[in-house]
């Protein structure tokens, strides 16, 4: 206390920065159903921030700053809206109305968060309008985050609220008919929030992984919104548990490092934690979707002490139950990596063997990569070579066929006897 | 708000005229309009006839011109429409996804246009 007494200047700089993070959304969800607007109520927002910052520092923080911020807010949405000559004598009244009850900011946030996600916006609409709506990123951050210039996003994020506007896009909470497809919506919008902040997220370029700190904030705020939704609760434990390694993902140089390399005291434990709690929620509430599963085998990553102690026949156990719900080739060939790690390459084979006879992999190169790798493991090189080759014959990615290129030549390298009959 | 729901459909896929399918879709279509009316949601809609019937008209450099057959050659025509008044897109889309072919065909929802009174 001494401290920020003898320093006032940082101690409201982190106010605001503490408030922003805790008020935002709620702030923008009020004004948008008081006002009628969603431009209306970013704005109002954004003024009503920008003047804290200012006003904090010669008066103070004051006791409730959600309250000074939505009566700032309300004043300058109504000297807005007077100007454009769009002021109703209901808004109007605002300035003196009392701020709504906790209940009511809740709903609010949770119809900003369902309109935002309207399944009749584009995904990367939706994306781009969560991002600057409920999260309060600005334009400029949102087209760093996704690599576009900021006048392209900005075009995206004023096309969104033209045709909320335009088309009657409601922001309400769906009723309890729509209520599960809707939230499905709601989740796959943050999975791209996270899935875009992890994907491409390099020890260097730290905004996207603030992406992911912002899909675990939506995650986690609309899994305390909608408590009995086990989608959302497993969504926030596939974000929360992935995320956890993100300091030993990377090494000093910005070279990914795989699951088996890194070292797990940079795991961040207090996410674990989190994870595995929100899991729990999931498995009660009986989460049907694909998210559980892969939650379920990032927790039982982060509870081995080393790879080596990984439970594989756990893991192996929900690709069992992850292939009879609902699991598409993909999660098969991952079921036999699984496998090929609890058993070997013997019992690998044996798993991909039909996958591969289907055909329903035959342009993934994965499967042939896997297929390839546990042939050389069990030194059938010539069977190996010939799979290699599928993968090369169907990969469409150039750097992926160079390190598979890479893989063949070394294999050809190893053994003699492949050479002289190339 | 008021929508126009424009309802496409591939016609070679329809049931065809005369058989059980046919009469149940077209007792679908009035039970549908009569829905609407009770709803107070119905402002009008037609049903069109086939695209091969279609004219197409284009006016350039002051010359009219006329060509056969439906502004988009596709396997979907545009074959009938409603205009309605609903509160919000929800609401349409609500109603779209009753409309009776929509099961092998498309309803695109759009706002139509407000002109404001000039009172």
């Amino acid at each position: 206390m001494v401290n920020a007494r003898r320093s006032p200047v940082p101690t409201v700089v982190s106010a605001v920065d503490v408030a922003f993070r805790a008020e935002w959304s709620g702030l923008v969800a009020v004004l948008r159903r008081e006002f009628g607007d969603l431009q209306v109520a970013e704005d109002a927002a954004q003024e009503a921030f920008a003047a804290a910052s200012r006003v904090w520092r010669r008066d103070g923080v004051p006791d409730r700053p959600g309250a000074w911020l939505l009566v700032t807010a309300r004043r300058r949405a109504i000297d807005a809206l007077r100007c454009a000559r769009a002021l109703d004598d209901r808004m109007a009244m605002l300035a003196d109305a009392p701020p709504p009850s906790t209940d009511e900011v809740l709903d609010d946030q949770l119809a900003l968060i369902f309109g935002c996600c309207h399944p009749a916006l584009a995904v990367e609409a939706q994306v781009a309008l969560t991002l600057r709506t409920v999260c309060g990123l600005s334009t400029e951050q949102i087209a760093h985050a996704f690599l576009v210039p900021s006048p392209t996003m900005g075009k995206r994020i004023v096309r969104a609220k033209d045709k909320i506007r335009q088309a009657g896009i409601p922001f309400d909470v769906p009723p309890i008919e729509r209520l599960d497809e809707r939230v499905d919506g709601v989740a796959a919008v943050i999975y791209a929030v996270f899935t875009e902040g992890h994907a491409s997220s390099t020890g260097t370029t730290l905004i996207r992984g603030d992406l992911c700190d912002e899909a675990i904030w939506l995650a986690e705020t609309t899994s305390d919104l909608l408590p009995a939704h086990g989608e959302l609760h497993a969504l926030s434990a596939l974000c929360l548990l992935t995320d956890a390694r993100r300091a030993a993902r990377f090494d000093d140089t910005g070279a990914p490092v795989l699951l088996k390399d890194q070292d797990r005291e940079l795991w961040d434990r207090a996410k674990v934690a989190r994870g595995l709690d929100h899991l729990i929620v999931a498995r009660r509430n009986e989460a049907q979707g694909a998210y559980r599963p892969q939650a379920e085998i990032a927790a039982i990553h982060s509870m081995a002490p080393c790879y080596g102690a990984t439970d594989w026949s756990a893991i192996v156990a929900v690709y069992d139950r992850w292939l009879e719900a609902d699991g598409g080739p993909v999660v098969a060939l991952n079921r036999a990596a699984a496998i090929g790690e609890h058993d070997g390459s013997e019992a690998a084979l044996a798993a991909l063997a039909p996958l591969l006879d289907s055909g329903a992999l035959d342009d993934y190169h994965y499967a042939h990569v896997a297929n390839a790798a546990h042939l050389r493991a069990l030194g059938r090189h010539e069977r190996a070579i010939r799979a290699y080759d599928r993968a090369i014959a169907v990969c469409t990615n150039d750097a992926e066929a160079s390190w598979i290129r890479a893989q063949r030549a070394q294999l050809i390298g190893d053994d003699p006897r492949l050479s002289s009959s190339e | 708000m008021k929508y126009a729901l424009l309802i496409y459909a591939d016609p070679s896929i329809a049931p065809a005229e005369g058989t059980p399918e046919f009469g149940a879709e077209m007792e679908g279509w009035f039970n549908y309009s009569t829905k609407l009316t009770e709803a107070g949601s119905m402002l009008g809609g037609e049903g069109l006839l086939d695209g091969h019937t279609a004219t197409s008209v284009r006016v350039r450099d002051g010359k009219t011109v006329t060509y056969d057959g439906p502004f988009a050659e596709t396997k979907e025509v545009l074959g009938g429409f409603y205009i309605i008044d609903v509160e919000n897109l929800d609401a349409a889309i609500e109603w779209a996804a009753q409309i009776p072919n929509v099961g092998y065909g498309t309803v695109e929802v759009r706002p139509v246009m407000e002109v404001p009174d000039q009172g």
